[in-house]
């Protein structure tokens, strides 16, 4: 595994959104001929590292050499012409174009008489060599194939060379949509490839692939690198310990310190994931606060969603008891109305109840909206004011606010803390619990590990599927971690 | 904020302000002459504008690609209908309304229809059931004009010291279409629903009964502008209400509704109507030929619609 | 690790017959179009009878295609009418006339539409709105150029679109042209494979490095010169032009279109598909309907209903084909 010249080397980058720090101060490097694993749980940094190593994202401060020469302004297109290549979670197809077609749009210098051919043949050539048996043609339609050969159309492509050379490859979770063989084969190429003199960062949760394929592993955590060693000095305890775990033997014990008296309330959900194979179920009960944990991504939303789907078809025996209401996330595609005021934000889910006769009572919609403004502490001057004049997590707690303003018994929240500040949150949390207390239920989708602690229980979530259940006393960054990074059966 | 700012922070200040502009023109052309006739023609005129103005605003609000083009055939057929149900006779003025709107109300219907069933784009949706409505239209409508009952078209007709009637109503009616749009929980579903409908489903808004109230309104007055028309002009035909496409879109547009919906604007569609057609007026008064006064019309569009610009970069 | 992916079935034998269905549309609908003249006047399946019959199947045809260029980059064009109704005026007027002035005007138009496209573009317009108000502005034009019916189609034109092949009638070999030529184009040639891509995933695109804008206003362009191409043989035909006569090909064009198997979003049109369902509309539009004794008032539905119902079709069949 020998190394050659520096490709890439970041000295104190940072990166921050608003009052997150996505990077704080990361120094990293990768050589040719290395493979970096980039492992970290939820939050660490990894996508905004390689968003910055891609030219996709600028930093706010720090310095970046790339193939030796300081890049002062960067950009993906500069990445593009130094020989970067990079293979991200949203694939960039066009699923109306065929194979070759897509491979051409990568290589502007294929065309004239019989691009096609040659298209097709670079993409295929690769397709072989790196999944012997991949049943893909370069006249296939992209939306015809299934998201797994898709994705492997997306890794050869960024493989295949017409004018100027590959030098390093970027992959963010490219087995995710692969089966066992064909992510072997990708890593067993991915190894020829970096003897062969390209470099390469991968970032997967899948640790024995992590500690198989690369050279050094780095370990990333609140965007810092908090541990960076050749792969052979790790293994899966030290990385899951570097995390923040802590691995442990004992099985998962379910009889935890439960509160009593929440064993004879009603129950208020009962649903199974999709993928849930042992019949495992959530189940939240009258006034209890559950929480959704596990590597972001991995199918709390489709739960959530699937309740909120759930609760406006009411029926005996339901998965659901009762009016839901859903606190999104991301604001912006998801929650906020950015041509209204507070108010109008705030009173949207209790319309009905705001009524006075057949209208809407503005001064009815304008008390709700000021209590809650008081209650939760929303700042600003003005309940009437635009909603976007409002910071993040004042936006994100005028949508708690609509969602506890409204008849719903149960909030379902989508990862809602992200991003906002540490103030705003404790004061949140207070608020979630006072609710619970007077009871209603709470399912609790959350990437940072910390807010569990507000929860009575918690299932972690991996692959779309339930793997534990934590009672409060082991609702530890150490224990979830642990359940979310457990080796496959 | 200043007094000055505060008013002319307002879009729709801005349409009344282009039709101010647009009439001293139009009165400094004539040298003053018939400046008060002008705006009693231009309120009669503006009126049809604002009815199905109001109609497409909403529909036009619920979000991008959400338009109706059969407004005009739906003004058409409306007008026959309206006129024959009437047959001439006063007594039968109400009957004839109720069908007119009825009409209308079942293009609006079978619009939403086709949009949700069929699942075809509103825009194709609309422009094809325009066709077949059309042709119902030519054939219900054959050989015979109708001629409205004369009270009813006296009563189109009507002025109070130089303000149409019709004018009046249609101020009231704009103004109960602005309660309705931000104080009804059927209004508040249709900015939301533009704004982002995704969101506007997590939020607990009914969308699909929401956009079909909206298309089925937006057609029930295209039936009532139809059969305003043939009251006003004393009589029904297949074509009356062909430039009333543009014209409802444009007063949208230029009164300050946003076209990726979720804003709309309700006393702009006034103030834009009144502009359309004193800038109609003017470009008559200066004896421009039909070919400009199209070509003005289109390029005032394109120009607004530039002007404003599209959806947000958000997102 | 995820759920395996079934190793080389990909498609089950069902979804592939739903597929070929869809892909078969075009044909299938033109094919039965002709059945029904066949059986209904037998005498019209002849050299002459298609002559005839698809006589104004060839500007119908090539703005059809100009429509399809502007909805491959998900948008929509409901100015194209009034346009080939200009067009065709201009054509009447100064191409014959004074042919440089004519020439220039004509070529002045793409560089119009370009711009427009351009336009929407860079300010992210609805193309609706912006094509609805240019819709008056080529209305206007038109009326302007001719106020009433008139004008002479210049002589060279008339020969074209009068030219009697031996074997084939003229309009089946030109649409066999234009299609051949939209086919390559689009479909074969590098740069089409791009202009695609940018209805399809124009975030993909621009990664990649290209200009959007130039995709946009190239789309825009082609629809322009086949605008042009429509009016100029639409006045080679009738010999003479007037203001209204292009009117109906928004509609026929956008028919056309999703009688090909055309989609508004996602970039997938097809130009052959699109020149058969332009043929398909154009007997549709009135000879089938003639012969089948509807009375012409009814004529101008049928055309709103053929869309529906093929839009009904496929969305019938592709609920038949969602995934399990």
């Amino acid at each position: 595994m020998a190394s050659g010249g520096s490709l890439v080397e970041f000295k104190g980058v940072e990166k921050s959104y608003g009052a997150v720090r996505a990077l704080d101060g990361v120094d990293f490097s990768i050589l040719e001929r290395e493979c970096v694993g980039v492992v970290g749980h939820n939050g660490a940094g990894k996508s905004t590292l390689m968003h910055v190593l891609n030219g996709g994202v600028r930093p706010d401060a720090g310095r970046l050499v790339v193939a030796g020469e300081e890049q002062r302004a960067y950009s993906s297109a500069r990445a593009k012409a130094l020989g970067l290549r990079c293979v991200f979670q949203e694939l960039s197809l066009c699923p109306n174009l065929t194979v070759a077609e897509n491979a051409r749009v990568f290589h502007p210098s294929i065309r004239g008489f019989g691009w096609r051919r040659r298209a097709g043949r670079l993409i295929l050539d690769k397709l072989d060599e790196i999944f012997p048996g991949h049943g893909v043609g370069p006249g296939d339609l992209v939306q015809d194939l299934s998201i797994g050969r898709r994705q492997m159309v997306e890794i050869a492509r960024a493989f295949t060379v017409s004018d100027a050379p590959a030098r390093l490859v970027i992959l963010d979770e490219p087995t995710s949509s692969l089966d066992v063989r064909t992510a072997s084969q990708l890593l067993a190429h991915v190894r020829r490839s970096v003897e062969a003199g390209i470099g390469c960062a991968l970032i997967s949760h899948i640790l024995a692939e992590v500690l198989e394929t690369c050279d050094r592993i780095v370990v990333m955590r609140d965007g810092k690198i908090v541990a960076a060693d050749a792969a052979r000095n790790f293994d899966r305890k030290k990385l899951v310990a570097a995390m923040g775990g802590v691995a442990s033997e004992t099985a998962t014990s379910s009889a935890g310190l439960q509160r009593g008296r929440r064993e004879e309330a009603p129950v208020q959900v009962r649903m199974r994931p999709k993928r849930q194979t042992d019949g495992q179920e959530l189940i939240a009960r009258e006034g209890e606060i559950v929480g959704l944990a596990g590597l972001a991504g991995h199918g709390q939303t489709d739960l959530l969603l699937a309740a909120f789907a759930a609760a406006s078809r009411p029926r005996a025996g339901a998965p659901v008891a009762g009016p839901v209401a859903l606190v999104a996330g991301d604001r912006q595609s998801d929650g906020v109305f950015p041509q209204w005021s507070v108010s109008r934000n705030i009173g949207v889910r209790s319309l009905k109840r705001l009524r006075a006769g057949p209208l809407i009572s503005p001064r009815l919609e304008r008390a709700l909206a000021e209590s809650w403004r008081q209650r939760i502490k929303i700042r600003t001057p003005d309940v009437d004011n635009p909603i976007l004049s409002l910071s993040g997590g004042n936006q994100q707690k005028a949508l708690f606010a609509r969602a506890l303003a409204s008849d719903a018994r149960i909030v379902l929240m989508d990862d809602p803390m992200r991003g906002v500040d540490y103030g705003t949150k404790l004061e949140v949390y207070d608020l979630v619990r006072a609710e619970a207390a007077a009871g209603r239920t709470f399912l609790w989708y959350t990437t940072e590990t910390e807010e569990l602690k507000n929860c009575d229980r918690a299932y972690v979530f991996r692959d779309g599927a339930i793997v534990a259940e934590l009672a409060q006393g082991e609702l530890t960054e150490e224990r979830v971690i642990h359940s979310s990074f457990a080796e496959v059966a | 904020m200043s007094a000055a700012n505060a008013i002319l922070g307002r879009p729709w200040i801005w349409s009344f302000l282009g039709a101010g502009v647009v009439w001293l023109a139009a009165i400094a052309f004539t040298g003053g002459y018939g400046g008060g006739g002008m705006l009693t023609a231009a309120l009669s005129l503006a009126v049809f504008m604002v009815v199905v103005g109001v109609g497409q605003m909403f529909v036009i609000t619920l979000g991008p690609g959400n338009v109706d083009l059969s407004l005009p055939a739906n003004i058409g057929l409306a007008s026959a209908v309206a006129m024959k149900t009437m047959a001439g006779d006063d007594r039968l003025v109400v009957l004839g309304l109720a069908a007119a709107l009825l009409s209308g109300l079942a293009v609006g219907v079978a619009n939403y229809l086709l949009i949700w069933a069929l699942r075809i784009p509103p825009i194709i949706a609309t422009m094809s059931a325009s066709f077949i409505i059309q042709s119902v239209d030519i054939s219900y409508g054959r050989g015979l004009q109708i001629k409205p009952p004369p009270g009813f078209a006296d009563f189109a007709n009507i002025q109070l010291l130089g303000i149409p009637l019709l004018a009046i109503l249609t101020a009231l009616f704009a103004w109960g279409a602005h309660v309705a749009l931000h104080r009804t929980v059927w209004g508040r579903s249709v900015t939301a629903i533009g704004q982002n409908i995704h969101a506007a489903r997590l939020a607990g808004i009914k969308v699909e009964p929401a956009r079909f109230a909206t298309y089925a309104l937006c057609g029930m007055l295209g039936g009532l502008n139809g059969a305003l028309l043939a009251g006003y002009f004393r009589g029904a035909n297949v074509d009356i209400g062909n430039e009333y496409l543009l014209a409802s879109i444009a007063v949208v547009v230029i009164g300050g509704t946003s076209v990726s919906g979720g804003k709309a604007n309700l006393p702009g569609v006034w103030g834009a109507a009144l502009f359309l057609v004193l800038l109609l007026t003017m470009l008559n008064t200066f004896g421009v030929s039909a070919g400009v006064r199209l070509v003005a019309t289109g390029l005032i569009i394109v120009a607004v619609i530039t002007a404003a610009g599209g959806e947000r970069e958000a997102r | 690790m995820t759920a395996p992916a079934a190793p080389a079935a990909w498609s089950a034998g069902g979804t592939d017959v739903r597929r070929a269905l869809r892909a078969a549309l075009p044909a299938l609908s033109l094919a039965l179009v002709v059945a029904a003249i066949a059986w209904l006047n037998p005498r019209a399946i002849s050299y002459f009878g298609f002559t005839l019959m698809l006589n104004l199947a060839i500007p119908i045809a090539l703005a059809t295609m100009a429509q399809m260029f502007v909805i491959a980059g998900n948008d929509l064009d409901l100015s194209i009418g009034p346009f080939v109704g200009f067009v065709c005026c201009v054509s009447a007027t100064w191409l014959r006339d004074e042919p440089w002035l004519g020439a220039l005007t004509l070529v002045g138009c793409i560089a119009i539409y370009a711009a427009l496209g351009a336009l929407i573009y860079w300010r992210n317009l609805p193309s609706i709105v912006v094509t609805l108000g240019m819709s008056f502005v080529w209305q206007g034009l038109a009326i302007l150029l001719l106020p009433k019916p008139g004008g002479k189609a210049p002589v060279w034109l008339q020969a074209a679109m009068g030219v009697k092949p031996p074997f084939a009638p003229f309009p089946i070999l030109a649409a066999a042209l234009i299609a051949a030529v939209g086919w390559y184009g689009l479909m074969r040639t590098s740069y089409g494979a791009i202009l695609r891509g940018a209805g399809g995933n124009a975030l993909a695109i621009r990664r990649a490095g290209w200009s959007l804008l130039n995709a946009k206003a190239s789309l825009f362009a082609l629809a322009g010169l086949f605008g042009v191409l429509s009016g100029m043989a639409l006045v080679g035909i009738t010999t003479s032009a007037d203001a209204n006569i292009g009117n109906g090909y928004t509609l026929l064009s956008i028919a056309g279109v999703i009688l090909g198997g055309g989609e508004f979003v996602g970039g997938k049109v097809s130009p052959i598909g699109a020149v058969l369902g332009a043929l398909t509309m154009a007997m549709a539009a009135s000879p089938l309907l003639t012969f089948m004794r509807i009375p012409p008032d009814w004529q101008v539905a049928a055309n709103g209903a053929i869309l529906i119902i093929v839009l009904a079709a496929r969305v019938l069949i592709s609920r038949s084909e969602a995934q399990p």
